[in-house]
This record gives structure tokens, C-alpha cells and sequence, in this order.
């Protein structure tokens, strides 16, 4: 492993593991909020080495369904499985920095632990911060913030890496660089990825699978097909399907997980409350 | 030395600023200073149990402390009320249920205003033992927290995802203020209490560059806020809790008030530099 050490690309320090390990799993996740079913039988995995967009209009309960597959919250029913000694790396997608508390970017991202030193300078040179270090933390904007907990959330030599919307606030050339991040935290680090995101288009570049939701799961499964459902259609619209040819991922390799599109079993038995937006 | 009164009173009152320094700068980034007066107001009944089960005071204000900041705690849970609404409930409710208490409590002479607002030139040797006692125990608790704390202070979920045990920590927490407003009753009073934790932690954000230094500032900041307060006491015949906080008030008003002068003065330099602008 110090052979790779320093090397910018690289990153982080310990070598990739077997692909395709189940990382985390959420099975029939259902949260209500004061009676309102916002998630409905919502099932997430993410394997090593594989990167799964959750995607899905605003509302439709994403961030809810990876604060309960963090953890965060407790489902009204469904269960949570993280593989033993995971680490996980998360970026929230709101997160406001108290002004009375004095603290440099280097102190934040200090506190993430488990920091290699020498890792510190590549990850944040890789995430575009080396300038902003010894701002302070109040004085950020909102796109610099976000790479700073993204850094932070990488200097935690995270397993599952979890971004909600990481490419909020950030410009294009930010977005490009974001997907070639993930894409190599994914290949040569072998970490899984959870992205959130409402704009598609964007994460679908570096996906192998995509979970689309809006309340209960659309559709899930490779990319390409997932364009292709009728039930992402109908949510999306036929232009977002036509946007989304032009970012089709290029991946020659398989990563083990399954690629056909599953239908989920909830569009049958789906209560009718919910129904309302399939057609 | 310690038969003077006054010395008696400076080292109670620098005891208590040292132990609440720390603890008021976090008190400050959670805010979380009306839970504070919530858990300072509830001391009064403390004392009414204190005095009614015939324990020592203290421990009367200690215990009713601890359960009203864990009942703050698990209110806090619930959703139908907001949080100040609630606090404000708990500080005014706990404050008259404790003043009628006091009331029925015939047979024991109370001092009323000393509970209030203090006593600090009435400190006793054996009181000085308790301030440095619990203040180093509230000190020692505080710098073991420390690291967890100021995760779930930056950011709760964040902390909760990267494995810190943010129930615990919050209990901890709670449970410390309990103890500082426990010490510092003596000295300042129930109703001030607050504004000794959490006067010296703002006025030490204006010089501070990372939370430990901002931790330590408000510690010496509390110290000088007591000598000054206390010298300015004996000076003019005021009261001497409430002395301690003006001359505090003070040093925040210059800490602020002269970085904003010096900030105004910089900038019309810059702007009268010819070229410039």
C-alpha cells in the first residue's frame, strides 16, 4: 500500500478490495411523516466498487432514503444492513456553518480522523480546495463548502462514499471534474458510491446503476435502460430520456451487479394514493 | 490570606469562570442559551428539595438540575411545541413553582436574594472546596468530551454517520451544564448565571481562531470579568453578582465595539491612500 501512497490519483491508502461485496443494504424502507407516506417500500443496495444514482424529482425522497440507510433516522419498517467495520464518507446536502464558531477548513477537515498526512494535500488539490485551507469555515461560499465535505468525506478513507446532490452550486467544469472523481474513486479505490441527484443527466455519466424514485422505486437498473422505462418517461419527460443518450456510460467492464431493468414489484400493489403519477 | 472575605470571593469567583468558559463558548455554538436559564431557574426548587428532604442544598440543586436539563432533552423530541415556547414554559414555570415552594418552607431561614442573585462575598472556605471541586470536575468532563462534542456541534448528521454516539455526548453535555450552573449559583445567582457562560464566549469569537483558543479566551475573559467586577463592587458599594456581569458587558462592548473602530479606521485609510479606488 505505499506504493500507491502520494500518488495524486490515488488518493487514499488502503488498496481496493474484491468487487462487488455487499456495502450497505435498505430493504422495504417505509418512513411516514405525520401520516404522509413519503418513502414506501424503498430497497437500496450499493456493492464495492459500483456507483448507484438515486434520481427522482424534488420530494420524491431521496435524501429521506439515504438518512435511513445511513442510519440517521429510523424506518417506520423495513430493515438496514451495513457490511462489518464499513466506513462511510458523507456529504449532506445542507449543512450552514455556525459563525460563532471559529474553525479553519484545515481544523474541519482535520476532525474527519483516520486522516493519512500525506494524503491530505492530493485530496484536497483533487477536490479543487488547496486555496480556501486556511479560510474559515463561515467565510466559504456555497460551491467551496460543498468540496470542502467532500474532501473531508474522502479523507475518512470511506468505503461507501454518499453525496446528496454534489453537484449543487457547482459550475460545469466542477461537475465534469466531479464524475471523473467518482469514477476513479470507484475504480482504482474500490469504494461504492451512492449519489443523490434531481438532475439526471449529470450523475448518469459515471453510473453502473440507477435507482429512480418518487416516493416508491420507478425503475431500477443499468442506465441506458432505465432511459428506456416508461415509468421514467413519464416522470422525466422524453427530453430528459433523449439528454440522457448523450451521457451514456462507457464502461467495457462489468462490476458483477445485475444490469436488466427490475420493474419493481411495488407498481402492482402500489397503494392508490401514490399511483396517481405512473401514467 | 483566606480569612479575607475578599479573597475568599475573588478565588470562588475565578473558579467559576475558569470551569464556565469552555462550557459557555459551546453553550454559544449550540445555542442553547435559554436552555441554560430553563436549567438556572429550575435550581431554586432544588434548593426547596434540598432543604425539604434535609440533603445539603447543593445537592438539592444539583439533582433538580439534572432532571429538569434531561426532561429539557426529552422534550425537545417532541414536535408540537417549538423549542423556545417550551424553554420559556419550563424557565418561568420551574421559577415560580420554585419561589412558592420557598415560601412553605417556614421552619428554615433562606436567604431569597442570595439564591437569586448571589452571594460571592459570603463565600466560605468549604464552598471554595466545592466550586474547585465540581469546576475541575466540570473542566476535566469538558476536555474529555471535547473532540465528540465538537463533531455534533459542526454538524449533527454528519457526526451521527461518521459513528459518533451523539445521544451520549448530548447527555454528557447536558448534564455538565447542570453541574456549572450548580457551581456558579453561589456566586452569581440563578438569574445571571447564564450571562457568565455565555458574556465571556462571545466576546472571546471576536479574537479567536480556532475553537480550543475561543475556549481558553472566555476562561481568562470570566477571570477578568470577575476581578473587575468585584474590585468595582467593593469600590462603589454596588452588589456584586450583577457587577461581575456589567463589567463583562463591558469587556464585550470593547471587544466588539473596538474591532469594529479599528475595522471603520482601516477602511478609511485604504480608501483615503491616493490610487486607490
Amino acid at each position: 500500500m505505499s506504493a500507491v501512497r502520494g500518488a495524486p490519483a490515488e488518493l487514499l491508502s488502503h488498496p481496493p478490495v474484491a468487487a462487488g461485496r455487499l456495502l450497505a443494504s435498505g430493504r422495504d424502507l417505509t418512513v411516514r411523516y405525520g401520516g404522509r407516506t413519503v418513502l414506501d417500500r424503498v430497497s437500496i443496495e450499493v456493492h464495492r466498487q459500483e456507483v448507484v444514482s438515486l434520481i427522482g424529482p424534488n420530494g420524491a425522497g431521496k435524501t429521506t432514503a439515504i438518512r435511513a440507510l445511513l442510519g440517521l433516522i429510523k424506518p417506520d419498517s423495513g430493515t438496514v444492513q451495513h457490511e462489518p467495520g464499513v466506513v462511510v464518507g458523507y456529504v449532506p446536502q445542507r449543512i450552514e456553518p455556525e459563525s460563532l464558531l471559529p474553525l479553519s477548513v484545515r481544523r474541519f477537515l482535520a476532525m474527519a480522523g483516520r486522516r493519512v498526512p500525506g494524503d491530505a494535500a492530493a485530496v484536497l488539490d483533487e477536490v479543487g480546495i488547496a486555496p480556501v485551507i486556511d479560510r474559515q469555515l463561515a467565510n466559504l461560499s456555497g460551491g467551496e463548502f460543498r468540496r470542502v465535505l467532500l474532501a473531508r468525506a474522502l479523507l475518512r478513507d470511506p468505503d461507501l462514499l454518499v453525496l446528496d446532490e454534489p453537484i449543487q452550486q457547482v459550475d460545469f467544469a466542477g461537475q465534469v471534474a466531479m464524475h471523473q472523481l467518482i469514477g476513479r474513486l470507484r475504480d482504482r479505490r474500490g469504494c461504492g458510491v451512492l449519489v443523490i441527484s434531481h438532475d439526471l443527466h449529470v450523475v448518469l455519466g459515471a453510473t453502473d446503476r440507477v435507482i429512480c424514485i418518487n416516493g416508491h422505486v420507478c425503475c431500477a437498473g443499468e442506465p441506458k435502460a432505465v432511459s428506456r422505462h416508461p415509468e421514467y418517461v413519464s416522470l422525466f419527460g422524453p427530453n430528459a430520456a433523449a439528454a440522457l443518450a448523450v451521457y451514456t456510460h462507457e464502461h467495457d467492464h462489468s462490476h458483477g451487479v445485475p444490469v436488466s431493468v427490475v420493474p419493481a414489484e411495488s407498481d402492482l400493489t402500489r397503494n392508490a394514493s401514490l399511483s396517481g403519477e405512473a401514467d | 490570606m483566606l480569612d479575607d472575605f475578599f479573597a475568599r470571593a475573588l478565588l470562588g469567583g475565578i473558579g467559576v469562570a475558569l470551569a464556565t468558559g469552555p462550557l459557555g463558548c459551546f453553550m454559544v455554538w449550540r445555542r442553547m442559551a435559554y436552555f441554560g436559564d430553563s436549567v438556572a431557574h429550575s435550581a431554586l426548587l432544588g434548593v426547596v428539595l434540598g432543604v425539604g428532604l434535609g440533603i445539603e442544598p447543593n445537592a438539592g440543586i444539583v439533582i433538580m438540575c439534572i432532571a429538569m436539563a434531561l426532561l429539557l432533552l426529552l422534550l425537545q423530541q417532541q414536535r408540537r411545541l417549538a423549542t423556545d415556547t417550551l424553554l420559556g414554559i419550563l424557565a418561568h414555570g420551574g421559577l415560580a413553582l420554585g419561589l412558592v415552594g420557598i415560601s412553605f418552607l417556614h421552619s428554615v431561614r433562606v436567604d431569597l436574594m442570595s439564591y437569586l442573585f448571589g452571594d460571592i462575598l459570603a463565600v466560605t472556605g468549604r464552598e471554595l472546596v466545592w466550586i474547585y471541586g465540581g469546576g475541575g470536575v466540570v473542566l476535566a468532563a469538558t476536555a474529555l468530551i471535547w473532540r465528540p462534542l465538537l463533531a455534533v456541534t459542526v454538524h449533527e448528521e454528519l457526526a451521527r454517520a461518521e459513528g459518533v454516539r451523539v445521544g451520549l455526548v448530548r447527555i454528557a453535555f447536558t448534564l455538565l451544564i447542570a453541574l456549572a450552573v450548580a457551581i456558579a449559583m453561589k456566586i452569581i445567582g440563578l438569574i445571571l448565571i447564564v450571562a457568565l457562560l455565555i458574556i465571556p464566549a462571545a466576546t472571546a469569537r471576536r479574537l479567536a481562531r480556532s475553537p480550543e483558543q475561543m475556549a481558553v479566551l472566555a476562561s481568562v475573559i470570566g477571570v477578568v470579568a470577575v476581578a473587575g467586577g468585584l474590585h468595582g463592587s467593593l469600590a462603589w458599594d454596588t452588589p456584586s453578582g450583577p457587577s461581575i456581569v456589567v463589567a463583562a458587558l463591558a469587556l464585550f462592548a470593547l471587544a466588539h465595539g473596538g474591532a469594529a473602530l479599528a475595522s471603520a479606521c482601516v477602511g478609511r485609510f485604504v480608501a483615503s491612500v491616493p490610487g486607490k479606488h
